[in-house]
Order: C-alpha cells, then sequence, then structure tokens
C-alpha cells in the first residue's frame, strides 16, 4: 500500500500548490502508515524532482514525455502506476480536473474534488467544499481506492525530509489532441494558488484606474482579481472574475477594492482567511463578511495604503 | 452536427443554502432552480454552432420530474429536443454513467457539459463521460470552432491559454468565453410557446452505482466581525494585517 500523489510542473518547475499536495499526501501517508510515492509528468530536472523529498515524498517517479494536457495517456499512466496505492492526491488545479474523472473511471475509485480536510481514519472520510463555498460537506468514499483534488492553498506547507529516489520512465502511446501552442502572462502570479489577491469592482469607475491596483499587488506580491460585471464590460480580462461563476480564491488575504459584496461574489471568495473591504458606502453588505474595513474612496486610500505597505516592506 | 448538451439543476445564485434531514439533505423550500450557469455558456454555443452550420442540439438531464421547468427553458432558449433520465443523482459517477449510457445509444458529434455545477461542485462529469465514452475532452474551454470533422479549441490553464485541435466526436467542459455573458440568450415569448410542444422524452435509469457517500452538510463558520480602520489612518491597517492577523 501507498499514496501516490501526481506532483504538477509548469515549464520544468513546481508551484507551492505541488508542495501542498506532497505535503497533503504525507500527512494521509502518516494516518495510512504508509510511504509517498510522487509523480511527475513533461520535463522536469532531477533537481527540481528532488526537492519534492522535503515535503515527505521517498521516491518519484518522472515520465517526460507525456504532455499533462493529454488526459488520454496521463489517466493511463497514473491507472498503471496506482496498483499499489490506495489514495490518489492532486491538487485541484486545471490539468488535474481533466485527469482525475478519467483517473476514477479507469480505476472504479471515487473522485473527491475541492478537498479541505485530511481523513479521519484509514476508511476515507474528507470535508470539501460545497455549494460554491456556502457549505461544507463531510463526504465518505465506497471504494477500495480514492482520489483526492485538494483545493489550493486550503492545506499549506508541511516540512517532512526525506531521501527521494529518483526513477526516470517512458510511455509512448498519445492521446488524440493536438496541442497547438500555448499563451501565458509572464511574471504573474495565478489567482487560486495566490496567498494575497488584490481585487477590484465597479467602484473603480474605469480600466485606467486600476494602474494603483496593480501597485497595490506588486508590492503585496499579490494576483489581481475583478467582480463580474468588470469583466463582463471588458475592463479587465474574463481570467480576473472571482466568485460563484468564476475563479475561487482561497487566499490568506483578499482585499476587496469598491466591490460590494453581492452574495454570488462572496461566494466564490469567502473561504480566505482574511478579507478586507474598502468601501464608500458603511452599508455595503461586503463589510458583514469581511475582518478588516475602512470606510472611504478607494482613489484616496489605496495610495495611501501603497505607501504604507512599502514603508513596512523596507 | 449533433450536439449534446448535458444541464444541470441548481439553485439560483442567490440563494440561501440550508440543510434539512439532520443536515443530510438539500433544502429546497422556497429555491428558485435555474440551469447551472456554466452550462448555459455550452447551450448557447451550441445553439450558435446549430444556427450557423446546421443540425440538432439535444439536452439531457439525470432529475427527477421537478427539474422539468428548467429543461423547457433550455428548450425555450432553443434545443430541439430534450432527454431527462429519471434518477435523483447522488454523485458524480452515477450521473456521468447514465448520459454515457445514453450516449452510447445514440450518436453525436460534440457533447457539451459545464466545467462544474454550481451546487455541488464535483468537476468530474465532463471527464468522466469522456472516459466512459473513450473519447478526448477538453475541460475549462474558452473557446471553440468547428472545422470539418476537427475542432479548435482553446482551453484555460493557470495562468493562460492554450490552444487544442482535436478529432469529433469530442467531450467539452465549458465556461464563460465559450460565448460572452452579452450573447447568452433569454427565452422570448415565441420560443417558449414552442417549448411546450417540443419533445422531451423519460428514459429510465441503467443503475444507480455510487462512488461515494455524502455524510452531512455544515455551514461554514461565521466571521466575528469586522473591525473597522479609519480612513486617515492606513497605517494602522498595515499594522493590524501584519501584527495582528499575520498575513503580511
Ligand atoms: C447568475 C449570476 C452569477 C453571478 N456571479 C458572480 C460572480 O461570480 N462574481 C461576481 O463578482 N459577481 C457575480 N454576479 C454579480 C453580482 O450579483 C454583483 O452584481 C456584482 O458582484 C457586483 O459587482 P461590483 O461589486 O463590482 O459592483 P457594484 O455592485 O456596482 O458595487 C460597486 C461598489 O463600489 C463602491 N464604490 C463606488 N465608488 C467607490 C469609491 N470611489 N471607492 C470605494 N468604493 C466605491 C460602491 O459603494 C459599491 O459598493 C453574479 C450575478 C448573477 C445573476
Amino acid at each position: 500500500m501507498s499514496v501516490l500523489v501526481y506532483t504538477e510542473s509548469w515549464g520544468g518547475n513546481f508551484r507551492k500548490s505541488t508542495f501542498e499536495a506532497v505535503s497533503y499526501a504525507s500527512e494521509t501517508a502518516k494516518i495510512l502508515g504508509t510511504n509517498v510515492v510522487a509523480l511527475s509528468l513533461e520535463d522536469v530536472s532531477d533537481e527540481e524532482l528532488v526537492k519534492l523529498g522535503s515535503y515527505g515524498a521517498s521516491k518519484v517517479v518522472s515520465i517526460p514525455s507525456v504532455n499533462k494536457g493529454d488526459s488520454q495517456s496521463a489517466s493511463k499512466i497514473i491507472a498503471e502506476l496506482s496498483t499499489d496505492a490506495s489514495v490518489i492526491v492532486f491538487s485541484g488545479t486545471h490539468t488535474a480536473r481533466m485527469i482525475t474523472p478519467r483517473l476514477s473511471v479507469k480505476l472504479a475509485a471515487a473522485c473527491i474534488t475541492n478537498v479541505i480536510s485530511l481523513t479521519e481514519s484509514s476508511e476515507i472520510t474528507i470535508k470539501r467544499k460545497s455549494f460554491s463555498t456556502k457549505a461544507i460537506e463531510i463526504i465518505k468514499s465506497n471504494t477500495e481506492k480514492t482520489i483526492l483534488s485538494i483545493s489550493p492553498n486550503s492545506f499549506g506547507l508541511i516540512e517532512n525530509q526525506m531521501d527521494c529516489l529518483i526513477e526516470r520512465s517512458d510511455f509512448i502511446e498519445k492521446g488524440s489532441l493536438i496541442f497547438e501552442g500555448q499563451e501565458t502572462a509572464s511574471g504573474k502570479i495565478s489567482i487560486s494558488e495566490a496567498e494575497i489577491v488584490v481585487s477590484a469592482g465597479r467602484g473603480l469607475k474605469g480600466p485606467e484606474n486600476w494602474g494603483m491596483i496593480e501597485e497595490l499587488a506588486d508590492v503585496l506580491g499579490a494576483a489581481t482579481a475583478c467582480s463580474k460585471p468588470v469583466s463582463d464590460i471588458g475592463w479587465r480580462p474574463h481570467s480576473e472574475h472571482v466568485g460563484q461563476t468564476g475563479k475561487p480564491v482561497t487566499a490568506d488575504l483578499y482585499i476587496a477594492i469598491g466591490i460590494s459584496g453581492a452574495i454570488q461574489h462572496l461566494a466564490g471568495v469567502n473561504s480566505s482567511k482574511v478579507m478586507v473591504a474598502i468601501n464608500t458606502d458603511p452599508e455595503a453588505p461586503f463589510f458583514k463578511a469581511a475582518d478588516y474595513g475602512i470606510i472611504g474612496d478607494a482613489f484616496e486610500v489605496v495610495p495611501k495604503l501603497i505607501q504604507e505597505i512599502k514603508k513596512f516592506k523596507n | 452536427m449533433n450536439i449534446l448538451v448535458c444541464i444541470s439543476s441548481v439553485p439560483d445564485t442567490t440563494s440561501k443554502i440550508n440543510f434539512t434531514e439532520n443536515n443530510t439533505k438539500f433544502d429546497c423550500s422556497g429555491i428558485q432552480f435555474v440551469i447551472n450557469p456554466y452550462d448555459e455558456f455550452g447551450l448557447t454555443k451550441s445553439i450558435m454552432i446549430k444556427e450557423s452550420i446546421g443540425g440538432k442540439v439535444t439536452v439531457i438531464t439525470v432529475g427527477d420530474a421537478s427539474v422539468e421547468p428548467v429543461i423547457r427553458k433550455a428548450l425555450a432558449i432553443g434545443a430541439d429536443d430534450a432527454v431527462r433520465v429519471n434518477m435523483d443523482p447522488n454523485d458524480s459517477f452515477s450521473v456521468a454513467n447514465e448520459i454515457s449510457e445514453y450516449i452510447k445509444q445514440n450518436s453525436f458529434d460534440l457533447i457539451i457539459t459545464g466545467r462544474e455545477s454550481i451546487d455541488y461542485n464535483g468537476g468530474a462529469v465532463s471527464g468522466m463521460i469522456s472516459e466512459m465514452t473513450n473519447l478526448p475532452l477538453v475541460n475549462a474551454c474558452i473557446g471553440l470552432e468547428i472545422e470539418g470533422n476537427s475542432a479548435k479549441l482553446v482551453r484555460e490553464i493557470d495562468g493562460g491559454k492554450e490552444m487544442i485541435t482535436s478529432p469529433l466526436p469530442m467531450v467539452i467542459g465549458g465556461q464563460k468565453g465559450l460565448v460572452l455573458e452579452n450573447e447568452l440568450r433569454i427565452p422570448n415569448m415565441r420560443g417558449i410557446m414552442q417549448a411546450r410542444t417540443k419533445p422531451l422524452s423519460v428514459v429510465e435509469p441503467t443503475g444507480n452505482i455510487m462512488y461515494t457517500t455524502s455524510v452531512s452538510f455544515a455551514k461554514p463558520e461565521e466571521k466575528a466581525g469586522c473591525k473597522f480602520v479609519d480612513a486617515s489612518n492606513v497605517s494602522d491597517l498595515v499594522d493590524l494585517l501584519h501584527n495582528e492577523a499575520k498575513v503580511i
């Protein structure tokens, strides 16, 4: 028996969400009394792979030839490697969302997504986010093997140094998708795994005013986000839309500027640990959900906040 | 082009979520049900494809008779016919299994689901269908053009997008971007009238295999309340975030 963890890489590098998945897998392995085997697809150097050992992986199988977006091949190879695994852990990224359901069917294994807790015992029973974070569900696996996809940034990192053995393997089958290329904004922090998210709404009046939002995000090392109407009218790209029908946010700190706090907005962001609202309207619903609030004009408060944070960082 | 659109009937986004029967069942009383917002983008895109290159749009949902108003709405928006699998769905696997059985007995060029449903948020139905029917899958799809026997797709990836070509038939998990918000269609009077006479067939489930059991639900903990900082003392906020909340 073992716990298998899929360790996703981006351009040859792991991210915090990858190490979080390994940390989760290793805590699960402690509960089950077993060890952690990691699986890496695409090309990743030995130097990067060995980092998985810091979070508890005792072995990593690297298969450079498989494109992670090819869910047909990825699920096949993971299924082959999981004969011995009772739990298979993923971080809930876009790619994981394509691989885990296929794997579930292949292995006749329960697939539980949006996971936010460890299992209580060797009978897999865990907490997951449900109803767009308006509720938490306790769910039980009915199958011998269980696939757990954790909600990024909801578990954290736990260091647990292991000597990590690297094994390289090959897989030649290919699925039927043809990958034509990617476009990524370099240097941008992705919303799903950002520790701090700076988000702004219609209160900002127009796209020309986002300079200060980006600057605030920059000084905090944060990702930028926006409310739905802001992306619908084209002030910001759709990829920044957060909330019930956009991206979910589980940040350590979520700063909402000129956002009223509609139920659909809060539904997607309120699992963040600390929320700050900045709004001119003392009656804005966001203040009911926030931990800290400033009643004031964003155009005055935000530049001051940037100055204060710069001072603090120095 | 034969397109199957899988729709889920979900509580309206403004709904307050409560549970009954000792916190084991979602409390439907007073709840308005709507087409899952993610599914609406796929439905609209399917109708647009049909309008430009011809074909037929079928909607399928797994649910008891109470979901029929939502199916009628999909028909009013422009789907040609509908299928309801007569089963109270319990987990992603059981839903995907029923839809896949229907796909195997019929023939579709394209199967579109939403990226996830806004109630249980499993996000697994599209992937499970693709595995059960052995078809290629693109989830978080934000762009789709049909070119002969293949599809040109764009999928959202973490921090960007990826361009993909896939043979048809295939399975797509859709979201905003497939069409834009302002392209979504509101049923008009004529559509609503026509929807009443469009075919809605009811099929019995083939089995109800569940891989998971829902034990209970809880509401997230309430916040302690908002601490206000004066707009003229912004440095206090930085102080609180550092010393009290310990997040910066
Ligand atoms: C089916 C459905 C799904 C939805 N899904 C989502 C979703 O996923 N995400 C989402 O965000 N919304 C969603 N919505 C929309 C939601 O209902 C709200 O309309 C939206 O969140 C409001 O955005 P906003 O707060 O930016 O704008 P508004 O509600 O217009 O609020 C603007 C706020 O800015 C404040 N303000 C104005 N000037 C200033 C200033 N100078 N300084 C500081 N504050 C100022 C105002 O007091 C106000 O509170 C959805 C709606 C529906 C129907």
